[in-house]
């Protein structure tokens, strides 16, 4: 390392702070779902929508007037995507015509020219099924990322690497239930995404902790650590920079249906990039991993180079 | 160091652009809007006479066609627009009548040469092209309960056969039939029997005031058996009725144990398509009560068209729709219509066992059919509806047995030659062995479709080109060959998902965009890896190599990762969600092949093999 290098950032430094922060978000958002709990979408609940598209922009009191009027109840009534698209939202389950009642309905009681565009109807029992496959499929992603990174580095790695996910998981959902914005199943994809996503950061990092490890005859696990983010910040950066431009893109671009995905990816995003540089390390910390921890188990005859991860054969072959 | 690759190795990247070229290709030709005609039944063909009269009303109505085909079972008429095609379909029907289905599609308009290469477009999922997405729920209490009622009118059946007196038999719970007997030595004759012939139950033996019981048990196997079986047959017979509708390219699909998706492209009328594939509807046959029948073993049914007359039906069911393999209407010696009735050979065997010893009574054929109902009622001055589901069943016709009945036989004594051929067509049509309840439905409009579409090109385009721009502007000339690896990966991705004809949802393309963003990761890692070699002093070229081998571990540790996570979502998801993750899976593995391999080849055409000064990496310190 040529002495001109500047010292690295203290990222260690900041670990105290870290966590107290990562502490206080985490039991911020733990509380946010068990007080306000999450606005479940239709997805999960069961319901009916209708999409109208008016050729003039409605009243929306009319509109509601008009359903009330026709004695339904509990519904939602928004714009959706521009004035002239309106959004009808029932949590009425049981009956699978109700959006041609409604469009019918409408038509005569305002007169208006409206088209019906889209309509979804979701039986009770399917979301509730949903609701539980979709917690199911979480907890089996961070289980088999958990014996992964173990097998594939080593145990603590794989604490290490999942506690962070964990931890971006709860802060996306806590997000969703303080502005309690619809949690529909586009919004759970995303949550998978995010896992991935953040774990492709944490990877990175672990990778080159290990290899530091392995590397650095001398210095502290703090330094060694230390160096590892040090050395990976840019490239930790300029991925989520890349990814936070295209879902920007698709936020603004994606249109209404997609919108609540888009969101859920960039707030998980920048978590993810935070938690793979101070969750992940500092677990790393406080579990004391060591040099031992890493050693490749010496090999007849190898020799020192061999410690390094090498690029499997085919990969040269390639 | 020289960072050259063999020529094989070279040529054999360039084939596999190629390809990949050649496959995306097709999805760049917009598709056209076209009517399809096909026949009614699998025997009416369509041939030049039928086209050249949909042509004939076409040109009639000054609608401009832009090409037809006639392909093997069915004619493509192309039309330049959504108008035309809207207004085509009613004009097409008309001129053809009812022996031609006319359907509104989307043809693709790829050329023959690609054609011919099996190249196509991707599909497009509903949400992009419109149409109607419904989940039907088979009702698996009714089917294990309509078969338990069969079994048990069999057993009884053979019990009487075989002279073994019995006092009662009863279907009990959902599992259970319980037979009862005057002593232990009819019951034991009875146990013998059924154990012997009846392996789908297991057997209790007890006793209880007098009356000595047999408990029978559906066993577990048994039931799955039946559920599965269930679920067939209306996967089947829902098959046959989407036909009918005559969508282009219509999905009948199983989802878990019990549920089967029908998504049916274009169609807008979705009254129209509840009705036709939620005809839940069966048949049953069963003999005429005898006059001495105790009115415990009986049932009274009233006739369907004429709900004066009644009959008085035995409660056990000889055989069921489910038997039948073909009805066709015919006429009988007196020139009167008769329905001739193929049973498979379970049902044959059934069929000539009841009615061997039944010559000169008279069978029934029971139509049932499952509704649901909307009751309106006044509460407290509130008009409140209520959903209820309502079985019904109605004589279709009542016959005299001429003689023992094996696996072909007639129903004659029906009114009608309507009459006639419609109990054919339900007969033939396949009925339903469960009733099914609609679960989930979704409408998409064409114009929310195509608006979709928009909104997915739009952010690809834009999400691509920010990607594009930073690239450039952190990595200069390495970022130029990343972006040229980028655009290739993109359209690899559009090529696996054009081969493998994965259907491109909006979460697909939010897929794609998401894929674009990460896809970089690989060629980013590299070149801070490479530039991490510079600075420690390394030669550029030493530092390409070095830099793309240290860096594999890591891409390869997070990609495996990341794609272990996409399969899951892949595996758990339903609907929109396995459109993402397909477009995940192969995003990932198209970046890793493109992020290592190509880009690492276009470095090496680029400075491979010479004596490089300095590289074009960005940031200070490479160019220092």
């Amino acid at each position: 390392m040529p002495d001109t290098q500047k010292q690295p950032f203290d990222f260690m430094g900041l670990r105290k702070i870290a966590s107290v922060f990562s502490i206080f978000l985490i039991v911020a958002s733990i509380a946010l779902l068990g007080v306000r709990g999450l606005n479940y979408g239709m997805d999960f609940t069961g319901g009916t929508s209708v999409e109208l598209e008016y050729a003039e922009a409605p009243a929306l009191d009319e509109i509601r007037a008009a359903l009330t009027d026709a004695g339904y109840e509990q519904f939602v009534v928004q714009n959706f995507g521009s004035d002239t698209t309106i959004l009808i939202r029932m949590a009425e389950a049981e009956n699978d015509q109700l959006a041609r009642e409604i469009s019918d309905l409408l038509t005569s009681a305002s007169g208006a020219d409206l088209e019906l565009v889209g309509s979804e109807f979701v039986g009770s029992q399917v979301g509730e099924e949903l609701k539980e496959d979709s917690g199911l499929g979480l907890l089996i992603a961070l289980a088999v990322v958990l014996i992964y990174v173990g097998m594939r580095f080593q145990f603590k790695f794989g604490i290490a690497s999942v506690i962070p996910l964990a931890h971006d998981v709860i802060i996306v959902l806590g997000v969703f239930a303080l502005f309690q914005w619809t949690f529909d199943l586009t919004v759970l994809a995303a949550l998978l995404a995010v896992i991935g996503y953040s774990l492709n950061d944490t990877i990175v990092v672990a990778d080159r902790i290990r290899e530091n490890f392995r590397k650095m005859r001398v210095g502290e696990p703090w330094d060694i650590i230390n160096e590892s983010i040090h050395q990976t910040i840019m490239r930790t950066l300029n991925t989520s920079g890349t990814t936070l431009v295209v879902l920007l893109a698709l936020y603004f671009f994606g249109g209404e249906a997609i919108n609540n995905f888009a969101i859920a990816l960039i707030i998980g995003v920048v978590v993810g990039t935070y938690s793979s540089i101070y969750v992940s390390a500092n677990m790393l910390m406080v579990m004391g991993v060591t040099r031992e921890d890493l050693m490749v188990p010496a090999k007849e005859g190898s020799s020192d180079e061999s410690e390094e991860e090498q690029p499997p054969e085919w990969l040269n072959r390639m | 160091m020289l960072n050259k690759y063999p020529l094989w190795k070279n040529l054999i990247i360039v084939f596999a652009l190629i390809i990949g070229f050649v496959y995306a290709l097709p999805n760049f030709f917009p598709d056209d809007y076209a009517i399809q005609v096909t026949g009614a039944r699998g025997s009416t063909e369509v041939d030049q006479r039928v086209l050249d009269q949909a042509l004939g009303a076409l040109e009639s109505r000054g609608i401009e066609v832009k090409d037809s085909t006639l392909e093997d079972r069915n004619a493509l008429i192309r039309l330049s627009s959504s108008d035309d095609q809207l207004r085509a379909r009613p004009a097409v029907q008309a001129v053809l009548g009812n022996n031609y289905l006319v359907a509104l599609n989307m043809a693709p308009s790829t050329p023959q040469w690609l054609r011919s290469l099996g190249a196509g477009p991707m599909k497009l999922g509903l949400d992009l092209r419109g149409g109607v997405h419904f989940l039907l729920e088979v009702d698996m209490e009714t089917a294990v309960g309509q078969r338990l009622e069969a079994l048990s009118g069999q057993i009884k059946r053979e019990l009487r056969e075989e002279r073994i007196r019995y006092r009662g038999g009863d279907v009990q719970g959902d599992r259970e039939v319980v037979l009862s007997f005057r002593d232990t030595e009819a019951r034991s004759e009875a146990f013998d029997l059924v154990r012997r012939q009846y392996t789908e139950f297991l057997m209790d033996e007890s006793s209880e005031d007098g009356e000595f019981l047999i408990t029978l048990t559906l066993s577990e196997a048994e039931v799955r058996s039946i559920q599965e079986y269930a679920l067939e047959q209306n996967l089947t017979t829902i098959r046959n009725r989407v036909n009918e509708l005559g969508v282009a390219e219509p999905l009948v699909q199983r989802q878990g144990a019990d549920r089967i998706i029908v998504e049916l492209p274009g169609v807008q009328d979705t009254a129209q398509a509840k009705r036709v594939l939620g005809a839940t509807a069966n048949l049953e046959f069963r003999m005429e009560a005898r006059q001495d029948t105790s009115s415990v073993e009986t049932e009274e049914f009233s006739f369907r068209d004429t709900p004066q007359r009644n009959a008085r039906l035995e409660r056990d069911v000889i055989a069921t729709g489910n038997n039948v393999a073909n009805a066709q209407q015919a006429f009988d010696e007196n020139g009167q219509p008769q329905v001739n009735i193929t049973m498979d050979s379970v049902g044959g065997d059934l069929m000539n066992r009841a009615t061997r010893n039944s010559i000169g009574r008279r069978m029934a054929v029971l139509f049932i059919e499952f509704r649901t109902e909307t009751e309106t009622r006044e509460v407290d001055g509130e008009i409140q509806e209520t959903e209820k589901r309502v079985v019904e069943k109605g004589l279709i016709s009542l016959a005299t047995v001429q003689s023992a009945l094996g696996s072909s036989f007639r129903i004659t004594g029906l009114d009608s030659i309507p009459e006639a051929a419609e109990l054919a067509l339900l007969l033939r049509a396949g009925a339903l062995a469960a009733p099914m309840y609609f679960v989930q439905e979704r409408t998409i409009g064409p114009s929310l479709g195509q608006k979709n579409i928009d909104a997915g090109v739009a952010s690809v385009a834009f999400g691509f080109a920010l990607v594009l721009l930073y690239m450039l502007v952190f990595y200069r000339g390495f970022g130029v060959i990343a972006n040229v690896s980028l655009t290739l990966n993109l359209m690899l991705l559009l090529a696996c998902m054009s081969i493998l004809s994965a259907t491109l949802t909006l979460p697909g393309i939010a897929g794609i965009v998401l894929t674009v963003g990460m896809a970089v990761d690989a060629n980013v890692l590299i070149f801070e890896r490479i530039k991490e070699e510079l600075k420690t002093g390394a030669s550029p070229q030493s530092a390409i190599n070095s830099g793309y081998g240290r860096a594999f571990v890591s891409i390869f540790d997070a990609n495996i990762t990341t794609l272990l996570v996409a399969i899951i979502l892949f595996a758990m998801g339903s609907g929109p969600v396995k459109g993402f993750a397909i477009t995940l899976c192969i995003g990932i593995l198209t970046s890793m092949f493109c992020g290592l391999v190509v880009s690492r080849a276009i470095v090496n055409v680029v400075y491979g093999g010479r004596r490089v000064e300095k590289l074009s990496i960005g940031g200070k310190l490479a160019n220092a």
